[in-house]
């Protein structure tokens, strides 16, 4: 079923064009790349000021509520090109372990965020200006990191299987 | 004589160690595009503050001391990542039309960089509060010259990949 999905995917007009041109790839992944660096950076930021390492005269809040839509923006033009990417040739990506297990930290990365936002972030205004920040906080923000320097170093492995 | 020299690097034991071990490449370049992620994005806030288009809380000297430590720092990651990367693969960078376009956007890049901060540094060591108002499209220039060859450069790092 799902494999009929994905052969579905790679006959689809722009995956063709995109495995049939010898620019397209390269020009969508330059973007993909960029995209990646922009939503990477940005989280980096929070996460380094959650972690109480960088930023400390930020409010955590006011900190988030700056660079969450440049996250978001990125995210989606990093999403949209990557998906491209992947239709190219789907069933092969598919089938790599470095492709899953970067999907699957992608996934614990939202989920985690998700938590974040769901209960500490709640109280932000009580603690984002004070120092240090709270253990849980901590966490989230050293989960975020790892997680996303997993996604990053699974997505370049991708290109070597 | 650019043969000579890859030839001679692709012998040397440690490129012949590098090229042997399969996940060195991989991981080296996933510190190198890390290491991109913190220029590109510290890069893309101060020149967007440069532009007039974001951080306008901030002014530009309090942007400039904290993005310019990490601006650097991800700048000597990335030339030992990279070095180790072109060591271990001489032959796919060096003479690589992408690498050397690569390189020249880098040392404009650079440039423009120092050439700012000293601009900026002259203007605070001469009593303005933050970069003089006369220097308003300055900034901008350097902001746009900046972010289009930052852009640039990751953009050509990664047709390395595809090019000769």
């Amino acid at each position: 079923m799902f494999d009929r999905f994905l052969q579905w995917l790679e006959s689809t007009p722009p995956a063709i064009a995109i495995s049939e041109s010898s620019w397209l790839f390269p020009g969508i992944e330059s973007v993909h790349v960029l995209a990646i660096a922009l939503v990477v950076g940005s989280i980096t930021m929070v996460d380094l000021r959650l972690l109480d390492i960088n930023l400390r005269e930020r409010p955590v809040g006011e900190l988030i509520a700056e660079v969450l839509p440049w996250t978001w923006t990125s995210f989606a033009v990093a999403l949209l090109s990557g998906a491209l990417l992947f239709s190219s040739n789907a069933t092969k990506y598919w089938g790599t372990v470095p492709f899953r297990a970067k999907m699957l930290l992608l996934t614990l990365a939202g989920l985690n965020m998700l938590a974040y936002h769901a209960t500490i972030h709640r109280s932000v205004d009580l603690w984002g200006s004070r120092a240090p920040t709270p253990r849980a906080a901590k966490i989230s923000g050293g989960l975020s990191l790892g997680l996303w320097i997993g996604v990053v170093t699974l997505g370049r492995w991708i290109g070597f299987v | 004589m650019l043969d000579d020299f890859i030839h001679w690097l692709g012998a040397t034991p440690v490129s012949q160690l590098i090229q042997k071990v399969f996940w060195i490449i991989p991981t080296v370049q996933a510190v190198h595009i890390l290491a991109i992620s913190v220029v590109l994005s510290s890069m893309a806030m101060f020149d967007l503050r440069l532009l007039g288009l974001a951080g306008k809380r901030s002014s530009i000297a309090s942007l400039s001391r904290r993005f310019m430590p990490w601006l650097w720092g991800a700048l000597i990651v990335l030339a030992a990542s990279g070095s180790i990367l072109i060591v271990g693969e001489p032959k796919r960078a060096l003479g690589n039309l992408s690498f050397l376009l690569k390189m020249c956007m880098l040392a404009a890049a650079i440039i423009v960089t120092l050439g700012f901060q000293a601009v900026l540094k002259r203007d605070l060591e001469g009593g303005s509060a933050d970069l003089a108002p006369a220097h308003g499209i300055l900034a901008k220039i350097t902001g746009l010259l900046s972010l289009t060859l930052w852009v640039g450069i990751a953009v050509a790092g990664r047709l390395i990949a595809y090019t000769g």
